[in-house]
């Protein structure tokens, strides 16, 4: 039986379940020492002083460094969507002249224990001139660094993209539709916080750091440059890791400083972050307002688009560059056709945490846009908001569709896709009239229940290239080393499956090494769903070489032709005569070594799709919101292990009802974050959430990768606003709204009393 | 997010508890359950230099009808309200209300006197002693007094606890069988603190409301007892009119405050409701 398809329990879950798991907090080495940050209390000023002499001065303090002890240290630079113009506004690891949000780092001290460097931390005095902070970032732009640079404004970067006929577009138009919407400031919050041990070996000298997580190959590059070493100096290894979601892993300034101290002190450095830091410290997400205006036909066939937006990209830019900026710009389109687009995205620096990618990056925020927009199009024409998505969905004889612009620097083809087939199945699935009926008679009885409806386009299997190593072992056992990282998404299972497809081995003797720099030469690491598809592809590749090499090998041991030779359960079997040899028989009988490497390249992303229903019940008297029922119909071109990826779908959709209802990041007009603990920064719990049903097709296959599969990790939250704002719109009777996300009681009683 | 440095001392007696914290003062603090201390001393908004934990007294976890009381000690949990602890009306009110404070394993450790002594304004405890008039005894190394909910709570965090005292037991007054009860709460996600609530008893006597006591919390400083309500609501038959009048006058009464979860406007709104759904209840 093919080991694809099928929902096969995680390999990685043992240790997490009996207590052997080794998260960034478990790693110790003799000596160690603990590093603590101390962070900005103001959101922008110029820094004239920070005072260390009695931090210094505490017993067990070992060392405490401002900017000027580590002036040699670059600023963290970008790993991708190198944008030009961008480089002014990069971080360096501890602030220089300003500080630009509360808790940018302006010191850092070196402690025995992690009280002490608390302790420590409360007396370094930072002397800081405040000036007025911005903190909208659509209102004009102001001096990033005055005093260092006037000239420097806090717009970094315009991004345009444009494809059409704009003016014929709206000379013609039955209707023009204008909307501002505005996706609210939230992120993606790991249960474990960030944390790192960096150890250098004195005999070596190599630095290794453990806790990494995400994309271990590029961040030892770049700390190997930043400090001045050789790549083959500086060993990233990653353990358990408890969640990723587009934040964790990416190169922060506190790996940089651990590694730092772990070669200037000549002692092992441990860093773990608190969960308050983590809340103002780590990347924040989303937080961008869209101005649209749409010329429409009279069947709402949207013949035309334009936006402009405004991404509030908090103090520095940070790794991504300008990626969730350029997504959103490229992906606004989505499922439809849309003739004539033109949009251009505003990447402005404010006084707040710097924001980067978080799950279904620019998606999120522009499937609201997108699809409030869809429903605003049905509310003034009078149609069935299904119809006006029907008339505008790109049809299958389209596919593959060329959206004619491009997103991460790959030109956006859309590279299959059955949109109408899915809805139909959605609809039905639902019993979309009947379930209509229904909550219009509950509303009649004094309820206020309503259904949302939105679609969405992901990508996934970001490139350019993916390589794993495959070698059979003494114990029989197959090892697959790949330069992926797990996130806790279920890698390790999932190459499984696919190696164990081809070689026929049970996938529990299957070893799966990911996010260790001294195995692989080169990895992509965990992102933008690529693993899977990437990884994935690369893996069956080298199973396929594998089989091969093991065929070849077995042919004189058999004494067979090799063309009549197969591999079944892990065994190359004689179709004469019926003779098996194992795998590990093989090496040993052969003296060969039996491995094999898969390369995998691909020089676009796919795009995998889906559909969010949601039905919620309002309660109007306390403007409070729950939501009923979920249901996420998805495409994946193939499943790999449905289990897995109903998991990322249900984990996703608990994360976009956070964003959609509780989860915001708010700041009060001097720039002091409000919400910097789990009791102001409200996330979903079993409590809120609703059953979340999924509906997983395969029905459009991905013709770019050998598996035809795409990814899974990120649709589970991409229509979450968007379904559950037209619910909210539903329930009340009161089509366009919801404009603004999240929908918290406090602004839905502000809206209902308007 | 790591405390202060502390010393740490576990009296075995309740004398030892009263010598503990006169010897030191304003720099000692006493742990009973710490699911607000603790966490108050991780942010290091708490930094006694001495922590008197409580928790090795256990002759103070008792729950005790006495009189036309029932009294609580200084270490009763949350969680052994959860089923009625005494016949008549006050067993199950305290059993609806418990299940709204914080979650399970919270209500394991954290007391009910903690509660009382920590003040936070959205406290249902703090609202139930305030809506029944609680009578409190406080105890220190000189003596002892004894004062009623309507003197006790002095606002936010603050009460008339002082630095060297105990608040030994809480005394709820049993409601006899004429009493009927109603909580609403409204909060943000499951186990949050209330953003608004309201607790009201109506003694009903052939369809008549005899008696009412009626609470709001989480709306202002401390929880709030609305007397002139309540004297609106005696002698009158209940009905959704009458609910309503008074839901508007305790809106209209109280000035509630305001913070990143709800404006002051939101929270006059949330008043009028869970006024409303709790007398609404109540009455049911
Ligand atoms: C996630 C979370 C959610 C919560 N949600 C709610 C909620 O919805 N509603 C709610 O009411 N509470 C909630 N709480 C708080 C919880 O109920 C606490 O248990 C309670 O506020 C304090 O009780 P404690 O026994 O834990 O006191 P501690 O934390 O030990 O002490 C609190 C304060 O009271 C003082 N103190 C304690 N006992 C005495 C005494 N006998 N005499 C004098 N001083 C004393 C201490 O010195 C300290 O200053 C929540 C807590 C958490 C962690």
């Amino acid at each position: 039986m093919s080991a694809i398809g099928r929902s096969l329990k995680r390999l990685e879950d043992r240790p997490l379940l009996t207590g052997d798991g080794c998260f960034a907090a478990d790693n110790r080495a003799d000596g160690q020492v603990h590093m603590r940050i101390v962070r900005s209390p103001i959101a922008f000023g110029r820094i004239l002083d920070i005072e260390t002499d009695e931090a210094k001065a505490l017993p067990g303090v070992i060392a405490v460094w401002t900017a000027a002890d580590i002036a040699d240290l670059p600023p963290i630079d970008f790993r991708m969507t190198r944008i030009a113009g961008l480089e002014p506004y990069r971080q360096h690891v501890l602030a220089r002249d300003y500080v630009r949000y509360v808790g940018d780092p302006v010191a850092v001290v070196f402690a025995d224990n992690p009280y002490i460097a608390e302790d420590a931390a409360e007396l370094v005095f930072c002397d800081i001139e405040e000036e007025t902070p911005c903190l909208d970032a659509t209102a004009d732009p102001v001096a990033f660094m005055p005093e260092r640079d006037p000239a420097l404004l806090s717009e970094a970067a315009v991004i345009t993209k444009s494809y059409g006929d704009m003016e014929a577009a709206f000379a013609g138009a039955a209707a023009i539709i204008e909307m501002e919407l505005k996706v609210g400031r939230h992120t993606g919050v790991p249960l474990e916080t960030r944390g790192a041990l960096a150890v250098r070996d004195p005999e070596t000298g190599v630095l290794t750091m453990y806790g990494a997580a995400k994309v271990p190959h590029y961040n030892r590059d770049s700390i190997a440059r930043m400090l001045g070493l050789e790549p083959e100096q500086v060993r990233l290894s990653e353990g358990h890791v408890g969640g990723g979601f587009g934040i964790r892993g990416e190169l922060y300034p506190e790996d940089v400083l651990v590694c730092a101290a772990a070669c200037r002190l000549g002692v092992p450095v441990k860093w773990v972050e608190d969960r308050r830091e983590h809340l103002m410290a780590a990347n924040h997400s989303r937080d961008q307002v869209h101005r649209i205006k749409a010329a429409v036909d009279a069947n709402g066939f949207v013949r035309g688009l334009v936006d402009t937006f405004y991404t509030d990209q908090g103090g520095y830019v940070r790794t991504h560059g300008g990626t969730v900026s350029d997504l959103a710009a490229a992906l606004l389109p989505g499922p439809y056709l849309i003739p004539a687009y033109h949009v251009e995205g505003h990447i402005r620096l404010t006084n707040k945490t710097p924001s980067g990618t978080y799950r279904a990056p620019g998606r999120y925020e522009t499937t609201f846009v997108r699809e409030r927009l869809m429903d605003a199009i049905a509310a003034r024409l009078g149609l069935d908001p299904m119809e006006v998505r029907r008339v505008n969905l790109i049809p299958e004889d389209r596919m593959p569709f060329d959206r004619g612009i491009e997103a991460l620097g790959t030109h956006v083809l859309y590279d299959s896709g059955k949109y109408h087939d899915l809805l139909d199945r959605t609809l039905t699935r639902i019993g979309y009239q009947d379930l209509k009926a229904d909550l219009a008679r509950r509303r009649v009885a004094g309820e206020a229940v309503g259904l949302g409806i939105a679609f969405f386009v992901e990508k996934s299997g970001l490139g350019p290239h993916d390589l794993v190593t495959m070698a059979v072992q003494p114990d029989d056992t197959i090892e697959i080393v790949t330069g992926a990282a797990s996130v806790g998404q279920g890698v390790e299972t999932a190459m499984a499956q696919i190696c164990s497809d081809v070689l026929g081995v049970p996938i529990e003797r299957i070893r799966v090494i990911h996010g260790q720099t001294d195995r692989i030469a080169i990895g992509f690491g965990a992102f933008a769903s690529r693993v899977t598809v990437m990884t994935g592809s690369a893996v069956k590749i080298a199973a396929e070489a594998l089989r091969d090499k093991a065929i070849a090998l077995a042919a004189p041991l058999l004494q067979a032709d090799v063309r009549t030779l197969t591999l079944e359960m892990g065994c190359v079997v004689s179709r004469d005569s019926g003779a098996t040899i194992g795998l590990a028989e093989i090496v040993a009988q052969s003296g060969k070594d039996l491995d094999a490497e898969g390369l995998f390249r691909a020089d676009h992303m796919n795009y995998p799709y889906g559909i969010h229903v949601a039905q919620v019940r309002v309660d109007e008297a306390v403007s409070g919101i729950q939501v009923e029922r979920y249901l996420v119909a998805y495409d994946v071109g193939r499943a790999i292990n449905p289990m897995l990826i109903e998991g990322q779908i249900v984990g996703a959709a608990a994360q976009g009802i956070g964003g959609a209802l509780l989860e915001e990041f708010i700041y009060n007009e001097e720039g002091q974050p409000l919400a910097t603990s789990f009791a102001d920064y409200l996330m979903p719990t079993c409590h809120e959430m609703p059953p979340v049903e999924v509906l997983l097709r395969e029905d459009a296959p991905s013709p770019q990768n050998p598996l035809g599969v795409k990814g899974a990790g990120e649709g589970g939250i991409t229509a979450v606003g968007a379904a559950i704002a037209a619910a909210v719109d539903d329930a009340l009777g009161r089509p366009g709204l919801i404009t603004s996300l999240p929908i918290s009681p406090r602004r839905l009683h502000a809206l209902l009393r308007r | 997010m790591k405390p202060a440095s502390f010393d740490y001392i576990r009296p075995g007696s309740r004398a030892e508890i009263l010598a503990a914290l006169a010897a030191h003062g304003d720099d000692g603090k006493i742990l009973a359950g710490g699911q607000s201390l603790v966490a108050a001393m991780n942010f290091r908004l708490a930094r006694p230099e001495v922590l008197i934990d409580i928790n090795g007294t256990k002759d103070l976890d008792y729950l005790q009808p006495s009189g036309d009381s029932l009294a609580i000690g200084a270490l009763t949990r949350h969680a052994a309200f959860h089923k009625p602890v005494v016949d008549g009306p006050l067993g199950p009110l305290l059993a609806k209300v418990v299940r709204n404070i914080a979650h399970y394993p919270i209500r394991q450790r954290g007391t009910f006197t903690g509660s009382l002594a920590h003040a936070d304004p959205a406290s249902e405890w703090c609202l139930v002693a305030t809506t029944l008039d609680a009578e409190m005894l406080i105890v220190n190394a000189e003596g002892e007094r004894r004062c009623r909910a309507g003197d006790f709570f002095k606002g936010t965090f603050t009460t008339a606890v002082g630095a060297q005292d105990l608040l030994a037991e809480v005394r709820l007054p049993l409601l006899d069988d004429g009493w009927r009860s109603g909580f609403y709460e409204f909060s943000r996600r499951a186990g949050d603190f209330a953003l608004a609530m309201s607790l009201a008893a109506l003694k009903l006597e052939n369809g008549r409301i005899t008696e009412a006591r009626l609470g709001v919390g989480g709306v202002a400083d401390r929880a709030i007892r609305l007397h002139a309500l309540e004297n609106e609501l005696a002698g009158k038959a209940p009905s959704r009119e009458l609910f309503e009048d008074v839901a508007a006058s305790a809106k209209a009464a109280i000035k509630p405050s305001e913070d990143i979860h709800a404006s002051a406007d939101y929270r006059r709104d949330l008043i009028r409701t869970v006024v409303l759904r709790a007398l609404t209840e109540a009455a049911a």
